[in-house]
């Protein structure tokens, strides 16, 4: 392996590896370091210079994407633990869903064979999936509360099974806004 | 200024020169600078600002651009290519469709790489542009007195990276170098910010020639970041001219009985009068296209609400990529504090309405959008001179980046709207044993599909030493940079050792074509240089002359005293003998004697044209 090893994207904008974040303040550190890092700031500095600035600033936008957006900050932070994203699989249907997802599938073979009649049980579903997608948020929000003050890896287990039942929500979801 | 004057101050970091802002567009350039406080245009030897983007091959064969191009379009229209902002990154499949509606034509051998033929000359469109940037560096050169070797270049924001890397290549055959290529509605922005706004959210709309885009940005304390930004780089005031063209062609296939679609002159004067028009109906209820050829005269009237009928279908175009902008900003429209127009296409009424209504407020159009563009250009030329150090631009890419991986499909590593320069790494491996090559192929573009996305370009990871399939394991970091260019670099993890990649563009240059084409123009720059002055300074001197001419048979001419048509013509035959000889700051200064001559002369004739359509309408009428 060559370089050295890479800042976390918590260290990397000063900030603890808590996953409640608030959003000003990531705002102010993203800004400010980007007055600091950006290329334009270097601009007539030595090519060796002005391509650190670039890479530099590259990882702070990914660093600040990333952080930003608390899904993606979770998923980091759990990958960061060994719990990678890429093994969750989204073909888990939830127990209590399957017979849903059966009868839902059924009302969109039909809505596409040209048959509208199921169209007031897509709009039913559609809410009901919006429901389960804000609670699920809900729940997220608690766990995050809960790992920020136990740091305790069931917590982070947890998340990752909340997560990846907020994807297939999600991916419901989409399927019913045809 | 002579090198006498300029002081060494021995260990101080030389002059780097001025950086000049450029608005490079489909119709129309400007060259600007950061003055004082202020960004400013740089005028040529007449008081013009805008140059036109065409390139013309003249009878000397000698490559000219601007004004002086133009005015051979409707002449030797083979001879003068337009508008090639559209072939930019593009290769013939792309654009066989519209190729029929203009004058120039694609040389044979073309196919990743379009190839214009120009008279007798071959050239990419790349080589084109490097005219149109060479003529505005002279500009500025002459305005600065010292070489300009450095800019700032404007694309439209939903350029991909093959029409980026296209403008970056015709900077450097123009002998620029391009510290950064800057979004065009990003650049008004920061033109609009210094002016107006220093804080809260502003859309900036902006439809020009060729293109449209839409980007969102946070201005906060200086700092301008685009929260996202889409837009359609095939859409733009050049489709309501051709559907006006196609109108009157019709039009004239029944009344002259003649189809002039295939003549080039023919649709050339014609696209004038449609141009002519539509700018009228900006400002008036009803124009007129008015269209004599070959002896014949077709006149039609243009009622704005049939022309707002008409071109219906180009605004609403533009409003899809609006609504997908505000959703990619996660803002809901009310969040949106002003919304600032850009390009020429704004000025229509119709345009203006149709975004008052998408954003729910009315527009700001206070800054010239002919300007704004090449104005926030300038200002970014002084952020990266260090001269406005307390404003920064955080732009973003406006295509997802991904790689095509199994079936076809894509794999996105960065998503449209991620801040730049933005990264990804990705881990590549073996499927057979001794396996020495992996080849990467890299699509831009939102779509499931690779054969949907556009091909950027395929890398051929090489040299990977001989192992069991799987084994190898080779990351690739792909770095999207500050100018919306994609570079890409390979290590081994295992060896920690660099891994070679060879790149090869789908569309667009390879490094050593860019290379050698640049030798070509710096070996011959310095007799072209001279040879262009000379070409430019004679079709401006052609264009007085004829001029003077005609006011020779105008009623205004017969008013003047005799020694005032002795001195004109005196100018005149001066200038035609300064013509001959191979100097064109002789030519020059007899273009100004004689203009000067004429002063009076054409300020009569100005007279009798007011007078004469004045006459027979009452005060309250004008």
């Amino acid at each position: 392996m060559s370089g050295p090893p890479q800042a976390d994207y918590f260290t990397y904008l000063g900030l603890p590896q808590k996953l409640q974040i608030d959003p000003a303040e990531l705002e102010k550190r993203f800004y400010a370091l980007s007055r600091r890092l950006h290329p334009d700031r270097h601009a007539g500095k030595p090519e060796p210079e002005r391509r650190l600035a670039e890479e530099a600033t590259a990882r702070l936008n990914d660093a600040y994407r990333t952080l930003k957006d608390p899904v993606a900050r979770a998923e980091y932070l759990l990958d960061r633990h060994g719990l990678n994203k890429s093994e969750q699989k989204s073909s888990n249907v939830p127990p209590e869903l399957l017979e849903e997802v059966f009868e839902l599938n059924l009302a969109l073979e039909e809505i596409r064979g040209g048959d509208l009649s199921a169209r007031p049980q897509l709009a039913a579903a559609k809410s009901k999936f919006e429901g389960m997608l804000a609670e699920v948020d809900r729940s997220l929000q608690a766990c995050f509360e809960e790992w920020d003050q136990s740091g305790r890896r069931e917590t982070l287990e947890r998340i990752f099974g909340v997560l990846n039942r907020r994807t297939y929500i999600r991916n419901l979801l989409r399927d019913v806004n045809v | 200024m002579s090198s006498v004057f300029q002081i060494d101050f021995g260990d101080q970091a030389p002059d780097p020169g001025p950086i000049v802002g450029i608005d490079l567009g489909t119709t129309n350039s400007l060259v600007a600078y950061m003055g004082e406080v202020r960004p400013k245009i740089i005028t040529d030897g007449e008081g013009e600002k805008i140059v036109p983007s065409v390139v013309a091959l003249t009878s000397d064969n000698e490559l000219i651009a601007g004004r002086a191009a133009a005015a051979l379009l409707t002449s030797t229209p083979e001879r003068a290519v337009y508008s090639v902002k559209r072939l930019m990154g593009k290769g013939v499949a792309d654009v066989a469709g519209e190729l029929a509606l203009f004058p120039f034509r694609v040389a044979e051998g073309s196919q990743s790489v379009i190839r214009i033929q120009l008279g007798g000359r071959v050239l990419t469109p790349p080589e084109v542009s490097a005219q149109v940037l060479r003529r505005l560096k002279h500009m500025a050169e002459a305005h600065f007195g010292r070489t300009v070797e450095k800019a700032v270049i404007t694309v439209p924001a939903y350029f991909n990276d093959a029409q980026r890397q296209a403008t970056k290549d015709a900077g450097r055959i123009a002998g620029l170098e391009v510290l950064r290529l800057v979004n065009e509605p990003t650049a008004a922005a920061l033109a609009y910010g210094l002016d107006k706004r220093q804080q809260g959210i502003v859309a900036v709309y902006d439809l020009g020639g060729g293109t449209f885009d839409i980007s969102i940005l946070k201005i906060h304390d200086g700092i301008f970041e685009v929260l996202a930004t889409n837009g359609d780089t095939h859409l733009g005031g050049d489709d309501i001219d051709n559907l006006l063209i196609h109108i009157a062609l019709e039009d004239l296939t029944t009344e002259w009985g003649e189809d002039l679609e295939g003549d080039a002159v023919g649709v050339q004067f014609l696209r004038r009068a449609v141009i002519e028009a539509k700018h009228e109906l900006s400002t008036r209820l009803e124009a007129e296209i008015r269209f004599s050829y070959r002896g014949r005269q077709y006149n039609r009237r243009l009622e704005r609400a049939l022309f707002e009928k008409l071109i219906a279908g180009i605004v609403e175009r533009t409003l899809e990529p609006c609504r997908n902008a505000v959703l990619d900003a996660r803002l809901d429209v009310a969040e949106i504090d002003e919304v600032v127009l850009v390009g020429g296409s704004t000025r229509i009424p119709l345009v203006r309405e149709a975004v008052q209504i998408m954003f729910q407020k009315k527009p700001h159009a206070e800054l010239n959008p002919e300007e704004v563009v090449a104005l926030g250009a300038a200002v970014q030329a002084g952020i990266l001179a260090g001269v406005q150090a307390d404003m920064l631009l955080l732009d973003v890419t406006p295509l997802s980046l991904g790689i095509e991986t199994m079936g076809g499909v894509v794999s996105k590593l960065i998503h449209r709207n991620s801040t730049i320069p933005a990264s990804a790494a990705e881990v590549f491996t073996t499927g057979v044993e001794g396996q020495k090559n992996v080849l990467i192929h890299v699509v831009q573009g939102e779509r499931e599909m690779a054969g949907d996305c556009r091909s950027l370009a395929r890398f051929d990871l090489k040299d990977i030493p001989p192992m069991p399939a799987g084994m190898p394991r080779i990351e690739v970091r792909f770095l999207i940079d500050a100018n919306g260019i994609l570079s890409v670099t390979a290590r081994d993890q295992r060896s920690g050792k660099e891994q070679s990649v060879e790149v090869k563009p789908s569309y667009g240059l390879t490094d050593s074509q860019v290379e050698s084409m640049i030798s070509e123009s710096i070996e011959q720059a310095e007799a072209d240089f001279a040879r262009r002055q000379l070409a430019e300074a004679r079709v401006d001197a052609d264009a007085i002359l004829a001029a003077t001419e005609r006011a020779m048979e105008h009623e205004a001419w017969f008013d003047l005293p005799e020694d005032e048509r002795r001195s004109i013509q005196g100018a005149l035959n001066e200038l035609r003998v300064a013509c001959h000889a191979e100097d064109h700051l002789l030519v020059r200064a007899h273009v100004d004697k004689l203009n000067a001559a004429t002063m009076r002369l054409a300020e009569m004739m100005m007279d009798t044209a007011v007078n004469t359509a004045l006459k027979g309408k009452t005060l309250d009428e004008v």
